[in-house]
């Protein structure tokens, strides 16, 4: 087989993750809060997956359930943060801290058990393609799932009316509550996605992309899939550009390092997260101070009454 | 005549703080009705009450004769009532449109929403284009939409809280034409406003709050200007007292055309600003708000944006390129719009926030605080400009508005500066603090000091100033003398550049 489709095939398994956790945390930031715990609910997420199809030996079931831990997860975030105004930085980083002490209890007797691969969905005719035809048409479910979950979310956030509102919510919550939007459930409602896709996305990472599961293996995606969302600066199609990106070179160094590049492996491994920090820079240099990111982000709202 | 609202013994407290005591209020369809009173005096409560914002915690609510519960602004929209905030409450990267669908419910924001929308704006005379984000939008262009937005909803009750502080005079005569139409077909109308003169022309009924009290209840159109104002605030407040014929110095504060890019992407850009204020003199920038004021008080105290061409000169030396505590070394004195946060910090105590503009200029202590000394200093300013304090060494924020203002002009004025500049200096002041506050800059500047007044409100312009200014689109007109400058002149500077470009040094 050539190797370019098999390359292109594993940039988008590393990108996907990313993808998702930061398709689900933009739609929060559009709501206007600032969710910093995705590392923790995309590591639970991985977790809890992970021991779940082990025990019941379905992948399917498996990616359920780490959805629904990230959810669970976030739904404490939510709590804390809408009902009880806290301090959303203080209560993301809890939460990153708490979800990385969670998934190694609940993963700890699932540590280096193997775990077979999903089947991939061959699309007939588009994989005959040659080169993108293998490396895009023979996927996994979830690589599909993601694409259908962007159309979604961009759909959903400029065309539709809960998406106006949610932005609206985002924008200015005080205009917003005043116009009688109930700010609070739409913010929660948000909150309960961006959980929901992060859980998704550490389910994927133990059941597909690396297929075991080991403590701390999320390795800062979450960060990552933060870093993202500032990077696309309101616009979803520059989240898939910013993910693939980003997958490309975590493979990239894979293969330098493979291919015996005169260079410290460990070096080459914090190239995606230098990566991070070069786009973040580059960006809130160039021109538009804020970013696009939602007026009233990270403050929490409390109506008077 | 039928009654569509009737609020009695409405009561609010916040805190120990009573901000509504035991209102009445009715508001019959087709009536124009003024809620006056001055800042602080419960208007806002009580509207947000009527409007769902707040809760009252004793009285009743009736409409059309039925006792209501208003638990949320959903409710009071549900009852026929709308309203228009006072600073806006619209989306700023959102469209017209979208900022218009927003609150209305699914079936009116379908997609003949916009062919809706165009029918109501023709019907009551409101231009707006309706694809621009707001960002891009004047003030009376927003407020449009905050009307129109309120109007497609045909409320029973339109509400609006003092509409008029942001718009220039011939926006404010296009608005009343609205309201006339509006009332003539059976709208009832509550106008808060502290305007007298506009109240007199467009309202039927006066109900005069003072400290949270109804004091009165007047028809505004036989009673004077000066028996309102007098209801309002209780006591007559001295007249300020000039200092005749005092001469002008050398000067002391020179933009020569200024060029300052804004820090945020709403800002606004100034351009060729030239600005000159002497010894002794005390100029004013009207202007209708979000113009560039805020852009040019931190171009001028070093505070904000970036200076991309000419000069500020304070006192004779260059400080085009030095930050605030340069330009207080050279005798410059700055009070910001902010009171809390900008000013002063809310959580510390008036003595500690001495430091916050002393720490360049004065002997504050050297590695520790002189916490003696800053007492001492707080205390002579709070005996010196009668600033009315809870305990002896409050926070900033325990203050009232009007006290904490008293506060830091002293804090300020104590540092004998050569030059003052002091943004909206009685913006959210009771009356009475707002006179004590310009008689100080009056004599402040008697005494020789160039002092720099920016305000949204044309009558302290021109009751204080000896030069005006206009400020718009972020360019300054000519100076002129305010004795020989008319209101309508200055109405047509806020609008157009009448007066043609910037002036020079004037005579």
């Amino acid at each position: 087989m050539d190797m370019l489709p098999l390359i292109l095939a594993t940039i988008f398994t590393a990108a996907t993750p990313l993808l998702i956790a930061a398709l689900g945390e933009h739609v929060v930031e559009r709501a206007g809060v600032l969710n910093l715990g995705v590392e923790g609910m995309m590591i639970v997420g991985a977790a809890t997956g992970f021991a779940a199809a082990v025990l019941s030996d379905s992948s399917v079931f498996g990616l359920l359930a780490g959805a629904l831990a990230g959810m669970a997860l976030s739904a404490v975030f939510g709590v804390l943060v809408i009902f009880f105004a806290t301090n959303q930085v203080a209560t993301g980083l809890a939460l990153t801290i708490l979800g990385l002490g969670l998934a190694g209890l609940i993963g700890q007797n699932f540590v280096g058990q193997p775990r077979g691969a999903i089947a991939a969905i061959e699309i007939p005719l588009l994989k005959d393609i040659p080169v993108l035809g293998k490396a895009i048409f023979t996927g996994d479910p979830v690589f599909y799932l993601s694409l259908v979950l962007v159309a979604l979310v961009a759909f959903g956030l400029n065309r539709t009316r809960i998406g106006l509102l949610l932005r609206a919510v985002g924008e200015n919550h005080t205009s917003a509550h005043s116009l009688g939007l109930p700010v609070r459930r739409l913010r929660f409602w948000a909150i309960l996605f961006g959980g929901l896709m992060a859980g998704l996305a550490g389910a994927y990472l133990s059941l597909i992309y690396t297929r075991f599961w080991s403590p701390g293996m999320s390795a800062g995606r979450g960060w990552i899939a933060l870093a993202l969302v500032v990077f696309a600066a309101g616009h979803v199609w520059r989240l898939v550009l910013g993910a693939y990106l980003f997958g490309g070179i975590t493979v990239a160094q894979l293969h330098a390092q493979a291919g015996a590049i005169a260079l410290p492996s460990q070096l080459l491994s914090a190239l995606p997260y230098l990566m991070t920090i070069a786009a973040l820079l580059v960006l809130s240099l160039s021109g538009r101070k804020g970013g696009g990111a939602a007026g009233s982000l990270g403050q929490p709202f409390v109506p008077e009454r | 005549m039928s009654e569509f609202v009737r609020l009695s013994g409405i009561t609010k407290y916040f805190g120990a703080l009573l901000a509504n005591a035991s209102i009445d209020l009715v508001l019959r369809p087709g009536e124009i009705h003024a809620l006056l009173g001055e800042n602080g005096a419960g208007k806002s409560t009580l509207v947000k009450m009527l409007y769902g914002l707040l809760s009252p915690d004793s009285g009743e609510i009736r409409i059309n004769g039925e006792v209501v519960t208003l638990a949320s602004p959903q409710e009071a929209r549900a009852r026929g009532i709308g309203m228009v905030f006072q600073h806006f409450s619209l989306f700023d990267d959102f469209t017209a449109l979208e900022n218009i669908a927003i609150p209305l419910a699914g079936e009116v924001a379908g997609r003949d929403l916009r062919e809706k929308v165009r029918a109501k704006a023709e019907h009551f005379g409101l231009a707006i284009d309706l694809d621009r984000p707001v960002y891009t939008l004047s003030a009376g262009e927003r407020q449009r939409i905050e009307i129109l937005r309120a109007l497609m909803q045909d409320p029973k009750l339109l509400i609006l809280d003092e509409p008029t502080s942001v718009l220039t005079p011939s926006e404010s005569e296009s608005l009343f034409k609205t309201l006339d139409v509006l009332a003539a077909e059976g709208t009832s109308i509550l106008f808060i406003s502290h305007k007298l003169e506009e109240v007199r022309r467009l309202c039927s009924v006066a109900t005069v709050l003072r400290a949270g009290r109804v004091v009165a209840e007047a028809d505004p159109r036989k009673t004077s200007a000066r028996e309102l104002a007098a209801l309002m605030v209780g006591e007559g407040v001295a007249d300020l007292r000039t200092v005749p014929g005092h001469g002008f110095g050398a000067p002391v504060l020179v933009c020569d055309r200024l060029d300052v890019e804004p820090d945020t992407i709403h800002g606004i850009r100034l351009s060729g600003v030239n600005l000159t204020v002497r010894a002794g003199e005390i100029v004013a920038i009207a202007g209708v708000a979000g113009n560039g004021q805020s852009e040019l008080y931190s171009a001028i105290s070093g505070e904000g944006g970036t200076i991309t061409a000419g000069s500020v000169t304070i006192a004779g030396k260059a400080v085009t390129r030095e930050d605030i505590n340069a330009r207080r070394r050279a005798g410059a004195a700055f009070v910001p719009e902010a009171r809390l946060g900008q000013a002063t910090l809310p959580q510390g105590t008036l003595s500690d926030n001495i430091v916050l503009s002393w720490h360049a200029t004065e002997d504050i202590g050297g590695l520790f605080v002189d916490r003696n000394r800053l007492g001492a200093v707080s205390a002579g300013i709070i005996k010196a400009f009668d600033v009315r304090t809870p305990s002896t060494d409050p926070l900033a924020v325990q203050l009232s508005g009007g006290n904490l203002q008293k506060y830091i002009v002293g804090r300020e004025v104590t540092r004998n500066p050569g030059l003052i500049v002091i943004d909206q200096p009685s913006w959210g002041v009771d009356a009475r603090a707002a006179a004590h506050i310009r008689q100080t800059l009056i004599d402040l500047a008697a005494k020789g000091a160039a002092v720099l007044v920016i305000t949204q409100d044309l009558d302290e312009a021109l009751e204080l100033a000896d030069f005006i200014v206009v400020m718009c689109e972020g360019s300054l007109s000519a100076p002129r003398p305010v004795r020989e400058v008319t209101r309508d002149e200055i109405g047509l500077l806020m609008t157009h550049r009448a007066g043609g470009p910037s002036g020079g040094v004037h005579a």
